[in-house]
């Protein structure tokens, strides 16, 4: 396998983007990705599109998205692992590159959640586990996954509401600071706790919000990169993958996501590093509860420890460890497609010193910073490491 | 709050799905008559919920169908308040997961209980029987 490396980043301003239709937005991520590489759209030699899909109009959105940017002729394939997509685009295209195949490759996702009303959207992704035994006589829904996660770590470990708010307060603080995150002003603790309850203990306040957006990454081999003259190459240090059963009722526990556990495991190995050897990390918080699963399970934080790790800052910046500083799913949005790329995004100029507010850039020591998208409840899980 | 921007409405689309049953249809035809049973594999012994036609442990599709005593304790719960659009003429309900005797979990609603009795670690009876629309289905009651 040959060295691979992020030589561009595209994202779009994520949102209710009724102003736009979906190859238009996923335009907004691939022109400033093309252009950060200095590479234009005949140099890509293939395009792995991440989305969902089934909640918009189009049934091959891959191919109208790709003849909309210049796409037209390159490798195309739709990647699909739930919220995971982005990641599994990733992963695709970093195969595609580092087994010889291509020499510039680009992952997009894009998701277009708003042309659909609000009811519907929790009936699509309400199904996202299994049909017949968990939605058809029990309605449930995305929330309700987990929240119930979050009532068997609240038992377990003495978890609060309390302890979930302060995830989503910290979220919104960086969401504050991020041109493209959905909302951008901070929220408190009475805010939190006084939104209504969508599926206890899960309150409006905990959930990422359903919304439009895209985001691209463009992937070269060594020799492509040094051509180029990239100044600075974001190396793919680790991947690392895993998933679960679709049934929740046939995992062992609710207590972290097995997914993540194996996937961060995988990763850690590849790269050759530890938890303690990130600068920082973007973790899948599509609820609060799943921003402290994700410290458990990645061995940020021992088990039942992941809340203290919160409370006392050690995922701020400057903190041991600064998690999700661009605002995390929670705040900057969960365009699901887009996620797993916005994740390579956000690091990408976490790594190269350029987080476009000076006030959410973490210091660099070790030059290294880990991704971590689940798909669904655990059902699939993709762990990145990137080294600057 | 959103600006009110130029759009078409596209030509809508309704979907209902046939899901077959056939191989397993038994085990709605039990909880019709009032029983919960569920798939056992004749070559290795496995017990499994979902049902199912063949074995995911040795691979046989020799199948039987035993009945469980459905005794539990809650190890997961939530009480669904936004609901989705099949649900929206429900009240709220609550769903749980819970650990059998029989050493497999199910996730089904709570009847018979407050959301505010709801905890985990409850002990609770697994039910079989019709739903108020009179579909086959299957709940928890506190124990
Ligand atoms: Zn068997």
């Amino acid at each position: 396998m040959r060295k691979v490396a992020v030589i561009g980043v595209g994202h779009s301003k994520f949102g209710v983007r009724k102003d736009v239709n979906l190859s238009e937005l996923t335009y907004e991520a691939v022109k400033p990705a093309l252009e950060d590489a200095t590479v234009s759209m005949p140099d890509i030699d293939f395009v792995a599109f991440a989305t969902v899909g089934g909640m918009y109009e189009e049934s091959l959105p891959a191919v109208v998205a790709a003849e909309y940017s210049g796409f037209t002729g390159a490798g195309l394939v739709r990647c699909e692992a739930a919220c995971a997509s982005g990641s599994a685009a990733f992963y695709t295209s970093y195969l595609n590159v580092a087994s010889g195949m291509s020499d510039l490759s680009m992952a997009v996702g894009m998701e277009k959640m708003t042309e659909v009303d609000t009811p519907t959207m929790m009936e699509m992704i309400g199904r996202a586990g299994s049909y017949l035994w968990e939605f058809h006589n029990f309605g449930m829904t995305f929330p309700a996954y987990y929240a119930l996660y979050a009532s068997a770590h609240m038992a377990k470990y003495g978890t609060t509401e309390e302890d979930l708010a302060e995830v989503a307060i910290k979220a919104h603080k960086y969401g504050a600071m991020n041109p493209h995150a959905r909302f951008q002003k901070e929220t408190d603790m009475d805010q939190v706790l006084s939104s209504f309850l969508v599926a206890w203990p899960l309150k409006l306040y905990d959930c990422s919000p359903i919304c439009d957006g895209s985001a691209a990454v463009i992937l070269a081999s060594e020799e492509k990169a040094k051509e180029l003259g990239i100044d600075t190459p974001i190396w793919v240090k680790g991947v690392g993958h895993s998933s679960d059963t679709a049934n929740l009722s046939k995992r062992s526990d609710f207590l972290g996501l097995q997914a993540s556990v194996t996937a961060s495991r995988k990763a850690y190995k590849m790269a050759g590093v530890g938890p303690g050897d990130l600068d920082v990390a973007n973790v899948h918080d599509c609820f609060t509860i799943a921003e402290l699963l994700a410290y458990e399970d990645l061995g940020f934080a021992e088990r039942g420890k992941a809340a203290e790790m919160v409370r006392e800052g050690e995922t701020e910046v400057g903190g041991r460890l600064p998690v999700n500083v661009d605002g995390g799913l929670k705040a900057k949005g969960h365009p699901i497609g887009a996620t797993g790329c916005s994740m390579i995004y956000e690091l990408t100029k976490q790594l190269r010193d350029e987080a476009d507010s000076r006030k959410r850039q973490v210091p660099l020591k070790n030059n290294l910073a880990l991704a971590h998208n689940v798909g669904g409840t655990g059902h699939y899980c993709y762990v990145t490491i990137l080294e600057r | 709050m959103w600006k009110s921007w130029p759009s078409i409405k596209s030509k809508p689309v309704t979907m209902e799905f046939e899901i077959p049953t056939n191989r397993t249809h038994k085990f709605w035809d039990y909880l019709e008559a009032g029983e919960f049973r569920t798939t056992r594999c004749n070559s290795c012994g496995t017990l499994t919920f979902p049902p199912v036609a063949d074995c995911v442990n040795c691979t046989d599709s020799d199948i039987e169908w035993v009945e469980l005593d459905g005794r539990g304790e809650v190890a997961a719960f939530t009480h669904v308040i936004v609901r989705p659009t099949s649900f929206q003429e429900r009240p709220p309900y609550t769903i749980v997961i819970a650990d059998l005797t029989d050493g497999l979990k199910i996730l089904a609603w709570i009847e018979g209980s407050e959301m505010t009795e709801v905890e985990v670690g409850m002990k609770v009876q697994l039910k079989a029987g019709k739903t108020v629309d009179g579909e086959p289905s299957y709940w928890f009651v506190p124990e």
